[in-house]
Formats: structure tokens, C-alpha cells, sequence
């Protein structure tokens, strides 16, 4: 197990991990509240959380272990169409600073916890509730699984081989979760961030200097692209709709997802919310410049078995042993924050819109609470036994099937917000047909995220997601029109 | 009204043709990638321009 496992890193790493361990149970009595058994304070760490808490939260919890290692592995292998993120992350905000603060309003007024209680709430419909809630647990599974891989990278990057680490590392991450809630990850994402703060602006400013300045990195990018035959530092025209859809309907997914609710949930107030969508973009200039790292990759040299060890490699040619450490934890220990969110909000959903409704209607506030910490340990292990057992591809097409489902969520939530003319039924039909049309004409790609559309003039291809709630969406107003004009038609002739 | 500056940066992103080249360079970054980067601070920009005119409605 111990085998290549340079002394320095290895030092670095699990004494960095051993203090964010320490944290993770300290969490409890951080901002201590009168009692952790109840959902309000496990589940939302009673929320009270400022602008700088959430911003470190929600960026913590957005941009995830899984980013830092995927996005540059993307660019490394296809060029500028891995740099859709880039676009993505900054529509997200204007969509967040208009939606997001409506929609933490209704729940602070009603003491909403989920997605599933603002729906409920808006339509009275229990069927609607669980299909949301069903969603968001479905769309969270493989996301956690995916975290997890990110974990498995920086491990094996530092050395380690076999599976008792990353084991290890989970049933830490399940037991603080477990005790402290949310206010665990809230506390570990300030570590987290600052390390990956480090980590990406080290990185930007040392390696171009290496490899002779971004030019240079750019010019071997592209030569690599061009004796390769495919990829490119700029988009090919087949490329111009898949990148722009992409980033459309990944923006407006991003924010369906129980973690990132969750972070908006446990935040203090609107203007909290509002100050985030402008303070939060400067994780995005992170993320765009650590995107580069793909093409660093390219133009330190690295002879690379999978393109997810573009990010490793390059800290392990080019900085010294200790800080290959400290970026390696950076990232196992930004696997900790998302995966503990994304369990939290998983675990909310099953409590409120499935235990409590179909199960024990009479649950109490602390009962709920304990329904909560079980569950998010079962949805942890869950993963973990996911990724073990099965094949890295299935959490990876499991995930992107995740985005297209979570996305057929946005009309009954966000609608209801705005609009009273959608009734529960037009938006079930909406929500139901969404999804299993988007899924069908995913799997029937072979699972790519992207559909070609015959325009006559040639094939144009686009974002399954957007197809599948351009589709819901449809399907929600004629149902909706008919459902209106069936009683309006009956009275018609009853007055004839 | 001041709402709808929000809706700039869904305009400047979306239409990836007009920025999809590599002239003019800044800094050794094509115009693809610097581009994109600048909407990051503009972005926030706008958005605090219309955090100051809703604040007081909340």
C-alpha cells in the first residue's frame, strides 16, 4: 500500500487532513445552537449564514474536487470546447440573483427545508413534491460517486494504491456529518477554498514562467491539437451550439440541485444571496484560469495513461514534493465539502418530502432530524459501494443523466415563484415527459449529452437537457390550456 | 428596468461566434479565452450596479 509514497507530500497531506478531520467534529459547536435535533440547525445550520460563510459555503460546495480535476482534463484532451464551464458559471449568477432570493424568502416565511416543501407549498400536490424530491436524491447519488473519483485521483497521485484510503477518508467524512450537520462542511470549506486559492494562483503564476508564458502555452496547445487531428484551442463550427447549449442548461441546472439549494437555504437572507451572485464569480476566474492547466499540460510535455492525471502530473513535475502534497489534499479535502453537502441535502429531501409524508406524518422536529443524519450516512455509503463495485463510466453516464434530470425540476420550482396559472397535473405531465423523452434520447445517443437535429440544411447538435425541458415545458402549457378549457367548455353547455 | 442589465452576460456568452477567434491577443491569450474571462468582473459589475438600485426594495 505504501509503495512510490514520497515522505514529504504524504506529511503534508495527512497532517492537513488530520486537522480538517478535527474540524469536521469541532463543527458541532461552532455558532452552537440550542439543539442540533432538528432539521432547521443539522440540515441548514440554522440559517444564519452571512455573505463570507456562504460565499466560501456555496463556492466550496459548487465548484467541486471533481472541477478541479475534470475541467482541465476536458481542455487537455478536446481544447476550447472543455472551456463551456467557463460561460456556464458566469450565467449562473444573474440567474441566482434573480430566482434564488425569491425563492429563500418563501422558504424562511414557511420554514421550508427542500425543493419538495417549496413545490408542495406553491401547488398542494404530493405527487408533484416527490417527483422533485425523487429527482434531486437520484440526480445527487452519482454526483457524490463522482466526488469520490476526484478523491481517488489525489490519492493515487500521492502514491497510495489499493482501496483502504479512500475508505478511510469516507467513513471520516459520514461520521462529522453525521454529528455537526451542515455547520461541518461550512467550517471545512474556508479551509478548503483558501488551500485551493494557493494551490490554482501558484500554479498560474509559476508554471507559465517555466514553460515560457502563456504564448508559448497557447502555441504548443495548438501544435498538440494539430498533430493529434482533432480537438483545437478554438471551437470548430459543429462545435458553436453544443458549447453555447451546454452552458445554458448547465446554468440553469446548477442551482436545482439539492447542495446548492442547500447552501442558499442556510443562507441569512436575500441580500446574502443577491451579495453572493457578485462576490461568487471570482471563483469563476479561478476555475477558467485552472482550465489552462489542460493546456499546461500540453506544453510541459507530459506523457499522461488517463487524461484525469493532467492536473497531478503537472504539480508533480513541476513543484517541489511538499507542495504536490498540499495541492493533492487541497483537493481530496475540497471531495469532503461537496460530497458532505450533497448527503445533507439527499438526506432533507428523504426526510421532509418522502418520510414525513408517506411514512411517519407525526415525526417530531427531532425525529426528523435523526431520519435525516441516517439517511445522509446510507446515501455515503451508497456511493462509496458504487464506486467500488462498479465501473468509473457508470457514475460518469449516471451523472450526466443527472443534469438532465434535475434541469425538468426548474418549472414546477421556480414557475410557481412568478406565475399562479400552471396547475400541479400540466407540470407532472411537463416534468414526467421531460424526463423520460430527455433520458430515451440520451440513451439512444449512447449516453453523448448531445442530440443532433435535422434542420434540413444540415445537423445541427444540442444539449439533451435543453431539448428535454424545451420539451417539458410544452407539454406543461398544452396540458395546462386543456385542463382549463375542459371545465370552461362543461359549463358552456350546461348554461346552453 | 435596470433589471434587464442582468440579461448582458447571457447576450455576450451566447453568441460564441463573434468572440470563437484568436485575434486580437492580450497577454499571450487569444481573444477566445480573454474574452470569456473579462464577462467574469463585468458580470459582477453589473450585477452590483443592480444590487444597489434593489436593495432598499427587499
Amino acid at each position: 500500500m505504501l509503495t512510490n509514497v514520497d515522505s514529504a507530500a504524504f506529511a503534508v497531506f495527512l497532517t492537513l487532513f488530520i486537522l480538517v478531520t478535527g474540524m469536521g467534529f469541532v463543527a458541532s459547536r461552532w455558532r452552537k445552537p440550542e439543539t442540533l435535533a432538528h432539521l432547521d440547525e443539522w440540515g441548514l445550520g440554522g440559517r444564519k449564514f452571512g455573505t463570507w460563510i456562504t460565499w466560501f459555503l456555496v463556492g466550496g460546495d459548487f465548484y467541486t474536487a471533481y472541477t478541479v480535476i475534470a475541467v482541465p482534463a476536458l481542455v487537455y484532451a478536446v481544447g476550447a470546447y472543455g472551456f463551456f464551464a467557463l460561460p456556464y458559471t458566469i450565467i449562473v449568477y444573474p440567474f441566482v440573483f434573480a430566482v434564488m432570493p425569491v425563492l429563500w424568502k418563501v422558504a424562511k416565511e414557511r420554514g421550508y427545508v427542500t425543493a419538495g416543501d417549496v413545490v408542495r407549498g406553491a401547488y398542494g400536490s404530493r405527487g408533484l413534491e416527490l417527483a422533485v424530491a425523487a429527482t434531486g436524491v437520484l440526480a445527487t447519488m452519482p454526483y457524490i460517486a463522482l466526488q469520490l473519483i476526484g478523491m481517488e485521483v489525489a490519492i493515487k497521485a500521492l502514491g497510495l494504491s489499493g482501496e483502504v484510503p479512500l475508505v478511510l477518508a469516507f467513513l471520516v467524512l459520514a461520521l462529522y456529518t453525521y454529528s455537526s450537520g451542515l455547520r461541518a462542511p461550512a467550517l471545512i470549506a474556508f479551509v478548503k477554498d483558501i488551500m485551493i486559492y494557493i494551490v490554482v494562483i501558484a500554479a498560474i503564476a509559476i508554471v507559465p514562467s517555466k514553460l515560457g508564458g502563456y504564448g508559448a502555452i497557447f502555441t504548443a496547445a495548438d501544435a498538440a491539437f494539430a498533430a493529434k487531428g482533432s480537438g483545437g484551442i478554438l471551437l470548430s463550427p459543429s462545435q458553436i451550439v453544443p458549447y453555447a447549449s451546454l452552458a445554458l442548461g448547465s446554468a440553469l441546472a446548477a442551482f436545482m440541485y439539492p447542495h446548492t439549494l442547500t447552501g442558499i437555504f442556510a443562507s441569512s437572507g436575500g441580500n446574502t444571496i443577491r451579495k453572493n451572485a457578485m462576490l461568487l464569480p471570482a471563483y469563476t476566474l479561478l476555475l477558467g484560469l485552472l482550465a489552462l492547466l489542460g493546456y499546461m499540460g500540453h506544453a510541459a510535455g507530459l506523457k499522461l495513461a488517463s487524461n484525469n492525471d493532467v492536473v497531478p502530473e503537472l504539480f508533480k513535475t513541476l513543484f517541489p514534493s511538499w507542495f504536490a502534497g498540499f495541492a493533492f489534499a487541497a483537493i481530496a479535502i475540497g471531495a469532503l465539502v461537496p460530497a458532505a453537502v450533497m448527503s445533507i441535502g439527499a438526506a432533507n429531501l428523504f426526510t421532509r418530502n418522502f418520510w414525513k409524508v408517506w411514512v411517519d406524518p407525526k415525526v417530531t422536529p427531532a425525529g426528523e432530524a435523526k431520519v435525516a443524519k441516517i439517511t445522509s450516512m446510507l446515501v455515503k455509503v451508497g456511493a462509496l459501494l458504487a464506486i467500488l463495485l462498479m465501473p468509473t463510466q457508470f457514475a460518469l453516464d449516471l451523472q450526466l443523466l443527472g443534469g438532465l434530470w434535475i434541469l425538468q425540476t426548474l418549472p414546477a420550482l421556480v414557475f410557481g415563484l412568478y406565475l399562479n396559472w400552471f396547475s400541479s397535473t400540466a407540470l407532472l405531465a411537463g416534468w414526467a415527459v421531460g424526463l423520460a423523452g430527455g433520458s430515451w434520447l440520451a440513451w439512444s445517443d449512447g449516453l453523448k449529452p448531445l442530440h443532433g437535429i435535422d434542420f434540413g440544411a444540415g445537423t445541427v447538435a444540442v444539449y439533451t437537457g435543453v431539448l428535454a425541458l424545451a420539451l417539458n415545458i410544452v407539454v406543461a402549457v398544452v396540458v395546462n390550456l386543456a385542463l382549463k378549457r375542459l371545465p370552461q367548455a362543461r359549463l358552456s353547455r350546461e348554461a346552453a | 428596468m435596470i433589471r434587464l442589465l442582468l440579461l448582458l452576460p447571457f447576450i455576450g456568452l451566447m453568441i460564441v461566434p463573434f468572440y470563437n477567434v484568436r485575434e486580437p491577443y492580450l497577454f499571450g491569450f487569444p481573444f477566445f479565452y480573454w474574452y470569456q474571462l473579462a464577462w467574469v468582473p463585468l458580470t459582477s459589475l453589473l450585477t452590483y450596479i443592480v444590487y444597489r438600485s434593489v436593495r432598499r426594495a427587499d
